[in-house]
């Protein structure tokens, strides 16, 4: 699972055509969905498949086929030291969290103590986090009315 | 034979693939993907750490569904930023042909 993790996000990333890539970005979501099923978080796992897969990896392969290109298929390659420079950042980033993992007792907690239930996450969410899954409603609602109307003004400034 | 280091690490090279992404890609909609893999990577940190460690709070509070209920949430607010930047894409799309981001020069300030 970490495999197709893992494996998945590089192909997203480099991908020579783009709409590979948003099926190898969907894909790697489907690992991090399995990888919360691994954890004994079915819920959060599928809500991921539900939102990730099934909203924002459609959302995506729609933006690419609206807007595709022929440039898009030859787009530039950074050049070699961008490259470099990209791979020893991200790289060192990951080095140096992994050690300080190692470095740690995490290894000795084997077993996943939490029984947590979909009851718990209801309760816990429309009693003590109303608030936030109420501000939270409100933040998507502006979202999509902003991204209405971003669209929109285009189509009017084209039409005058 | 999993434990809590394991997925650790996986989120770490999640974490340093998106921010490779971040800084080597021009491509809006890669920037895009690599953002993602990391709000995932933090995601997983959560539940992680949620589901191994036990929860020393108040007996109140039911089990300790704090990591999947902070992870349900920021799911949420990833697709909301994801459907926002998409709109900007097209738009930008529209206006410049393009969706390098070193090419929107209209939109510096």
């Amino acid at each position: 699972m970490a495999v197709l993790t893992l494996g998945s996000a590089i192909v997203a990333l480099e991908a020579k055509e783009i709409i590979y890539g948003a099926i190898g970005l969907a894909g790697s979501l489907f690992g991090v969905a399995t990888l919360f099923f691994l954890l004994n978080a079915p819920y959060v796992a599928v809500f991921q498949i539900a939102v990730y897969i099934g909203a924002v990896a459609v959302l995506i392969l729609f933006t690419v086929m609206l807007v595709r290109e022929e440039k898009w298929s030859k787009e530039l390659p950074p050049t070699s030291l961008t490259k470099l420079a990209g791979i020893m950042t991200g790289a060192a980033i990951a080095v140096a969290l992994i050690f300080a993992v190692v470095d740690t007792n995490l290894a000795q907690f084997t077993n996943i103590v939490n029984t947590a239930t979909f009851v718990d996450i209801g309760q816990l969410i429309s009693t003590g986090y109303a608030p936030i899954l109420l501000v939270l409603a409100l933040v998507l609602a502006a979202s999509v009315v902003g991204a209405l109307t971003l669209s929109r003004a285009d189509k009017e400034d084209k039409g005058q | 034979m999993n434990d809590l280091s394991d997925f650790v690490v996986v989120s770490a090279m999640l974490f340093g693939i998106g921010v490779y992404g971040l800084v080597t890609k021009k491509n809006a909609l890669r920037l895009l993907f690599a953002v993602e893999l990391m709000i995932n990577a933090a995601n997983l940190n959560f539940i992680a750490f949620g589901q191994y460690l036990p929860f020393e709070g108040s007996a109140a509070v039911a089990p300790n569904a704090l990591g999947q209920t902070f992870v349900l949430f920021s799911i949420a607010l990833a697709a909301a930023e994801a459907a926002v930047i998409l709109a900007i894409v097209v738009v930008a799309y529209r206006l410049h042909q393009d969706v390098d981001v070193s090419e929107l020069k209209s939109m510096e300030g």
